[in-house]
Order: structure tokens, then sequence, then C-alpha cells
């Protein structure tokens, strides 16, 4: 561990990229999340990595398809209208099955929205996101801390399971000062013997490739990706519990609202309201296993978003429906308060004896 | 026995899908001719496009990548960024790199991005069964201008060598045929060249290669190069439209 320093969330995931061994970046400005590029592009140029301002989002995700293809470590990142735009290359470094990090800095929506704080990403981060089957890793950090430490652990993530892994912040952790230690890492180099980087006259050729003519063969790679999607979700579900265990009510957050709904449940509690809290840090998987013990033991859950309600459809399905779950939100660019959240907390306790 | 010809050792023995008559087997080879002149299959990175190649990437013997419609410059900018040692080249037709890839083409060619990008003018959508290309000439008839191309409403033909020419960026753009042996033998230097030209460190070379769709025009292929002769190449000149170092190298 290094010593903390004062950092903007959106740097400490530059810094953290580089530290995890990323030399490769794409990206194209857009609020609030431009000063990861401004990050890349100082630092870059001195440590013999790229950093390119490309034409726009739809060639940056491609930039990063190629450097992915060649094996190394790469990243691009963005906010809401950008990574809409980025889908098509992301649904292709799927098909291909290559590892890469995208950060998505999340504003309100939808079309051009706002510059204000969302989570309303939520479904389009967690279902796939662009065309076809398939899942991102998807990580959601609460701290600047955890967008350091978050970023590293994506990267590991996506070259294990050779898949894109999606870092989902929003405005307010991308715009936040908080201090952070950015961790040393020893970047384990990881085998990549499919990358496209030359034969060398040495092998066949590799081929990155996601298109599949027999119907009968694109079945089976998708089958097979699914097998892994099975061990991700067995063996990296990530979640915080917050005073859950003596709790009759559970709000569920991630990334800012969880920090909100952390005061809330701490205010709930001096009142006498038994409430923790669960906080997905990894959204896809998503801790089902952990919220369907929680609802044999609550009496109902609150979910807390920036959005209209998205993860609640999550949190319904993972807990089928056994509790009433309840949405506490604020949406466009707002976020809840404290005092709404701890509202929602005592309305709950009231109806749901 | 002396051997005079034989395969390129820069394709695989995969047999190739197009069309009796289609010139992208020509093609195919003078790009294979090019790495193995120049010894560089092992080094060599290729793009596939969406389109007629798409599958180039179980012809060429070279690493090969797939990328998405259009999108081949960006992923070939990302390939030379993380291996500038090595050699990345992108195989496009004119739908791909002049209408939906046209955003990766300008500006992979305005940072003179040290790639070389073979370019297919054929003046249709092949794969799909024949539409309306950003090349096709005015008044051609395909399946989405069955009344033939009209300019006053379907716009005027791109001219991808002279458009892109005028940037100051790029190294070298010329425009070959393939429809005669002449022809042939001038698009081979072409491509050469090319490849000399990134290994050299000069930067961005595009080759805009003129050539046929028999299947797609409705034509035998013979007829389909006179076609070239007659209608394309006057439309799209031959000749090298930009050339940084031609004039260091007198």
């Amino acid at each position: 561990m290094t010593d903390k320093v004062l950092m903007k969330g959106n740097e400490a995931i530059a810094e953290a990229a580089i530290k995890a061994g990323c030399r490769h970046y794409f990206g194209y400005p857009i609020t609030p999340q431009t000063e990861i590029a401004a990050y890349m592009a100082k630092r870059m140029p001195k440590i013999g990595g790229t950093f390119l301002q490309a034409e726009s989002e739809v060639s940056a995700i491609n930039m990063v398809y190629g450097v992915a293809g060649a094996g190394y470590r790469v990243m691009t990142s963005s906010s809401s209208p950008g990574i809409s735009l980025k889908q098509e290359g992301i649904s292709y470094i799927v098909g291909a099955d290559l590892p890469a990090l995208i950060v998505n800095v999340q504003r309100g929506g939808p079309g051009l929205g706002g510059i204000q704080p969302s989570q309303s990403d939520y479904f389009q981060a967690t279902k796939g996101g662009g065309h076809g089957d398939y899942r991102l890793i998807c990580l959601a950090p609460a701290s600047v801390q955890e967008m350091a430490d978050l970023t590293i652990k994506a990267f590991d993530l996506a070259d294990k399971y050779r898949m894109p892994a999606m870092l989902l912040a929003d405005g307010t952790m991308g715009q936040m000062m908080e201090p952070v230690s950015i961790p040393e890492v020893t970047a384990k180099p990881v085998d990549k013997p499919w990358a496209a980087n030359g034969t060398k006259g040495e092998r066949k050729h590799n081929i990155i490739n996601s298109l599949y003519l027999k119907p009968e063969i694109l079945e089976k790679v998708n089958f097979e990706r699914f097998e892994r999607y099975a061990q991700i979700e067995a063996n990296e579900v990530m979640y915080e519990e917050y005073m859950m265990d003596d709790a009759e009510y559970c709000v569920v957050a991630f990334g800012i609202a969880s920090r909100v709904s952390k005061n809330a449940v701490t205010e709930a509690r001096k009142q006498g309201i038994k409430v923790g809290l669960i906080r997905p840090i990894t959204l896809w998987p998503f801790p089902k296993d952990v919220l369907n013990a929680a609802a044999d033991k609550v009496k109902g859950f609150i979910s807390v978003e920036l959005s209209m309600g998205q993860m609640i459809e999550d949190v319904r399905l993972a807990t089928n429906c056994k509790k009433p779950v309840v949405l506490c939100n604020r949406a466009g660019g707002m976020i809840p308060s404290p005092e709404q959240v701890l509202d929602s907390i005592k309305n709950l306790a009231k109806e749901v004896k | 026995m002396a051997t005079v010809f034989k395969k390129p050792q820069a394709l695989t023995d995969v047999p190739l899908h197009y069309c009796p008559g289609c010139t992208h087997g020509i093609i195919h080879r003078l790009v294979a001719e090019a790495l193995d002149e120049l010894g560089i299959v092992g080094k060599t990175i290729g793009v596939a496009p969406v389109g007629c190649a798409v599958m180039a990437y179980d012809y060429f013997a070279c690493d090969m990548l797939e990328a998405a419609h259009g999108r081949a410059p960006a992923v070939a900018t990302g390939l030379k960024r993380c291996m500038p040692d090595n050699v990345i080249f992108t195989y496009q037709g004119d739908g791909d790199l002049a209408s939906i890839g046209m955003a990766e083409t300008v500006h992979a060619a305005t940072r003179n991005e040290n790639i070389t990008i073979i370019f297919v003018n054929n003046a249709i959508y092949g794969m799909t069964g024949g539409q309306m290309a950003p090349t096709s000439l005015p008044g051609q008839v395909t399946q989405t201008s069955p009344y033939g191309r009209d300019v006053k409403t379907q716009g005027f033909p791109i001219k991808v060598s002279e458009l892109l020419s005028s940037l100051d960026g790029p190294e070298y753009i010329e425009r070959v045929a393939v429809n005669n042996v002449k022809n042939v033998k001038n698009a081979k230097k072409a491509i050469l060249k090319a490849f000399k030209n990134q290994i050299e460190g000069k930067g961005f070379s595009l080759i805009e290669v003129v050539s046929s769709c028999p299947t797609n025009w409705g034509m035998t292929p013979q007829k389909a190069l006179d076609w070239v002769e007659e209608n394309m190449i006057p439309y799209y000149p031959l000749g090298v439209y930009k050339d940084k170092s031609a004039n260091k190298e007198d």
C-alpha cells in the first residue's frame, strides 16, 4: 500500500489502471468522466503507454477490441450516452471472448439527459447491454478507495474469465475527492496463447472472431460461455453487510446510494428500528443468495436507487418475492437524502410489522 | 523440375468462398505475395471486414481479427499502438470502408496511423445480395436503386482516394485495378509499396483496388471486367493520389 493521497474518483480509476498494468487507453470526451482521459493523457506518454482520443466512442471501443485481441490490458471510459455508443463493440468483445475494462461514470438519461449522477444504466450494465446473449462482470464502487481497488479487481477478473468487465460508477463517485491509497500491484502476467500478436512462424494463426455461420456451433459457443458465467456466479459474488445481524428490515443499495443509505440506517437504529444494509459490490454476479437468505429473516426490503427502480427487479427475483420490496428513489441526476431513506425505512416499519 | 508458380505461404489451404469470376481471389493473392516477399507473415496481423471478405481470417495464414462493420481501421489502430513493430493491415470493401466506416477511415488517415489498408471497390454490397454502395455509379441499377442510382435523391459516389488525399496526414494513396494483366501487375507493385511504407515507419497507406462483382452486377466474369474498363475506371481514374515520400526519393 502506498501513502494516502487526496484524489478524485476518476483519477483514482486512472492511476489504479496504470498500476494494474494497463498501458493502453482509448476514450472520447464526455462529462462527468473526462478526468480519466485527462489523467491518462498526462501519464501514458511518460510510461511508454498509449493515450488516444478517438474520433468517437464507437472507434474507441474498437481500438480496445484490437488491443485486447493482441493480448494486452486495455480500457476505455465514458458516461451513459457514450456507453450506449460502445454497446456494439462491447458485444463483439464478448463474442470474441476478450478481456477489457469499460468504465461507466453514469449520468442521468435517457437521451442526452443531464450531467448529474445517476444509476439508471443498471439494466444496460447488468443484463447484457448490446445484442446477443451475454453478461458483463459489473462492479459498483462506493468510495474513491473502491474506485481504485475495483479497477484492479476488474482487470484480474476480465483476464481470468476472458470477458469484459464494467466498472459502474456515477457522477458523484467520479467527481468526489477522498483519501485513497492506490495498491501496489505486482501484476501477475496471464498467459494468453489465443492472442493475435503474430505467429512468428511458430504456430498456426490465431483468429479473433465472433462470427459462427453454423448455428449449432454458435449455440455451443453460447452454452460454453454461460458455463463460465455459472462459475463466476458461484465464485465471484461480492457484497457488504452492515448491521444485518439482527435486522428486521433490509435496505439494498449500491454505489453512492449505499453511502446515503448507511447514514439513514445508522439514524434509524438510533430511533430503535432494527434495520440493516446489504450493498452489492458485484451487480453481476448479483448477490442473490445473501438476499434470499436475508428474506427468511427480515420483514421487508427497500431498494434505494438513483433511477426509476431497476435493481429492485433483481431484489424481487433474488428473494422470490417472499417479502415486500419497496422503492426509495430519485432520478434524472437527483440523489435521495438520508432523510428520504429514513422516512422510507420508517414507513416500511409501520406498514410491515 | 523448377517450380514457376505456387500458392503463397501467406495463404492457408482453406478454399475461398468467393463467387466464380470474383476478383477478391486475385487481391488476396497479391496481398499474400507481398507478405511472402517481405518475409513478414509471422509478424503480420490482418483485420477482416464485414462484407464479402468477412471470412478472410480463414484465408490469410497470419494472425487475424474479425472487426465489426466499418471498424477495421480503429481495430488496426489499437493493434498498431500496442505492437508498433508488427505489421498491421485491414482488408475492406466499399460499404465497410466508405459508408459505415467513413469516420474510422478518415481519422486513421489523418492520424497517419502506420497501417496498410487494402480497399476493394466493386461499387456494390456483395455479401447482402447487391445493394447500392457509396461507390455505386450514377445510374447503376442495384437491389436498392432498382431504377438506377439517382444522384438527386441518392447522392453521388464517393471517390475515396481523392477524398483522403486531400488530408495532410496520409503517406500514400493509390488507386489500382485488377481487370487485366497489366493492371494486376501495377496493383501488386502498389500493395507491396504500401506494406514497405509501414515497415519503414512512413505511415498510412491505402490502396484502392477497383474490382468487379459479376454475380451482383448480373454479368459474366468477362463482361464484368469490360464494365470495369468502360465504366468504373473512367469514374475512378487509376494512379497515385498521394505519395509524401515520392519527391524526397527522387
